[in-house]
């Protein structure tokens, strides 16, 4: 596929699983996120791959666990409430040091909330939503470009640590169309010398299992895993930045909150203020030295966001809370316009009211 | 062109229905008494025709859709004012029928009575830019299960090939040669290919038949 396509958001994460060479997808459908069921039920069979739609989201993500012990690149999707359903599977995934990937095309909550975008899961993915001492890497696309390019990138990350990587996308991303082009180099995945894929024989047998029965061996368990994560953040933060060079009002936002908050920014630009947005690309690791680098010339920080504030913890956390950090949010499925930032934005320059 | 008293636009799922329903129902509206342009997207929960209702209420044409469309209700509810279409032979009505034969299962409980008026037109709705219906074989094996699913039979091709805001005149000059073999192996005449308003200027006496559309606006 030289030639640009369009696709909705979720099309492109499935598409792009199948590029990366992932053949099992299992899922339970739910809205903002089924097209990317829909897609591997068409395309799955054709190719020779397996499409199940499990019973439960519970099912599907043990699922997961079975395909990705067996060596084999393995994807599954879901929408807020599926997730936490997902997220015991997801922490024995960890504690088994299984690579996969998630997706999450967040929608309003809690509970059952409503059908339409957020960013309301950042807590759950990035500080854990299931149990025990573990990350996954989290990627925060903000176009449908992004959305494939970020998946084949969660694949490749999953497979080099031995993690799972979550693409954290929101329901408008997701149901968005724009062009796509799938020119992409495609890394093949490792050796996976752990899988359990017969002993022919010839070695002894793996054990893929996240039980340990002796509490010590455990302990050091859990300490190579968090030298691992260490390595991770020295490595593989990224972030977009954006006008930051002079930047005295610099905005943070991922994904959808991005594309909203970049406009805002070129419109106090075009009025004189300095101002300048970092989006983060991963939201674990979190970039902070984007951060730290920014508080040269900030004098203050707005985080916008799809809900009541959650990143804004990490944006303080980066930042020392050496200048304020503020917040510019809607909530509930709905999405702060570009005049609601810009007049954030606008304040925080001592223009409010002018 | 002269549209008949229904008008069905089914096709590939996200092939841009939608937008050219409420485009059509505003054409139509400058010559045409009682218009009403009829929602029935069971499948997108997103997007819908509900995004347009200021301009199609400027423009007078009268819009059916579920009052769920656009909320929270995750359910395929269908405006229950779908039955005057039908009953009511005063309308002119455009139909914007969701995605693939899933959508078009939502007509099959009116198809009979529009089958019996016979004063209809059923469009196949193309974008040769969607990656599943990217040749003219993939498009009719659609084409066949949204038949099937809506039990009418199609009466024409619209081209609606487009690559969204990177659309320029090659990207609709070169979804010709495949609208015309998805019209000559369909065996229907290609009515028309719709384009965005400023593309559209460009390709003016290079394409026949082409609709100028105005594109809905987004929310990002």
């Amino acid at each position: 596929m030289a030639e640009k396509v369009l696709m909705k958001g979720n099309e492109a994460i499935a598409e792009a699983a199948i590029i990366a060479g992932c053949r099992h997808y299992f899922g339970y459908p739910i809205t903002p996120q089924t097209e990317i069921a829909a897609y591997m039920a068409k395309r799955m069979p054709k190719i020779g791959g397996t499409f199940l739609q499990a019973e439960s989201e519970i099912a599907a993500i043990n699922m997961v666990y079975g395909v990705s012990a067996a060596g084999k690149r393995v994807m599954t999707s879901s929408s807020s409430p599926g997730i936490s359903l997902k997220s015991e599977g997801i922490s024995y995934l960890a504690g088994a040091d299984l690579p996969s990937v998630v997706v999450n095309c967040q929608r309003g909550g809690p509970g059952l909330g409503g059908i339409q975008p957020s960013q309301s899961d950042y807590f759950q993915a990035t500080r854990g939503g299931g149990h025990g001492d573990y990350h996954m890497i989290v990627l925060a696309p903000a176009s449908v470009q992004e959305m494939a390019q970020l998946t084949i990138r969660g694949f490749e990350l999953a497979d080099e640590y031995r993690m799972t990587s979550m693409i954290l996308a929101d329901g408008t991303i997701g149901q968005m169309m724009e062009p796509v082009s799938f020119d992409f180099e495609i890394k093949e995945a490792p050796e996976k010398p752990w899988a359990t894929t017969g002993t022919q024989m010839k070695r002894e047998h793996n054990v893929v299992n996240s039980l340990y029965l002796v509490p010590d061996v455990l302990e050091a368990k859990n300490f190579e895993r968090y030298e691992k994560y260490a390595m991770i953040c020295e490595k593989e933060a990224l972030a977009e930045e954006y006008m930051l060079e002079d930047a005295e009002i610099v905005v943070a936002a991922f994904g959808i909150a991005a594309r909203v908050a970049k406009n805002a920014v070129n419109a106090a630009r075009a009025e004189g203020i300095k101002a300048g947005l970092i989006r983060p690309i991963t939201l674990w690791p979190f970039p902070e030295k984007t951060f730290k680098k920014a508080l040269g010339t900030a004098k203050q920080f707005i985080s916008v966001e799809l809900s009541m504030g959650q990143m804004i913890e990490d944006v303080r956390l980066a930042t020392g809370c050496a200048v304020p950090v503020t917040l510019c949010k809607r909530a509930g499925g709905m999405i702060p316009s570009p005049e609601q930032v810009y007049n954030s934005i606008r304040e925080a320059a001592g223009k409010a009211g002018e | 062109m002269n549209y008949k008293r229904i008008t069905l636009l089914c096709g590939h799922y996200g092939s841009g229905k939608t937008n050219l329903a409420v485009n059509m129902a505003i054409n139509i509206a400058k010559d045409h008494e009682k218009v009403v342009i009829a929602d029935l997207d069971i499948v997108n929960p997103y997007f819908r025709t509900v995004d347009s209702a200021d301009d199609l209420r400027e423009a007078g044409v009268k819009l059916v859709v579920s009052s769920y469309a656009n909320s929270n209700v995750d359910i395929p509810a269908l405006p229950q004012e779908m039955y005057s279409l039908v009953d009511d032979r005063s309308l002119t009505c455009i139909v914007d029928v969701g995605g693939d034969d899933r959508g078009a299962y939502a007509l099959g409980r009116i198809s009979g009575a529009i089958r019996e008026e016979n004063d209809y037109d059923m469009f196949l709705v193309v974008n040769r830019y969607r990656p599943l219906t990217p040749d003219a074989q993939s498009t009719l094996e659609i084409m066949h299960e949204i038949e099937t699913a809506a039990s009418l039979p199609f009466t024409g091709i619209i081209n609606n090939s487009n690559l969204a805001a990177e659309t320029d005149a090659e990207t609709v000059l070169s979804s010709m040669a495949y609208a015309s073999l998805v019209s000559r192996l369909s065996g229907l005449p290609l009515v028309m290919t719709s384009v965005e308003e400023k593309v559209a200027r460009l390709l003016e006496g290079k394409i026949d038949d082409l609709f100028p559309m105005h594109l809905q606006k987004r929310p990002v």
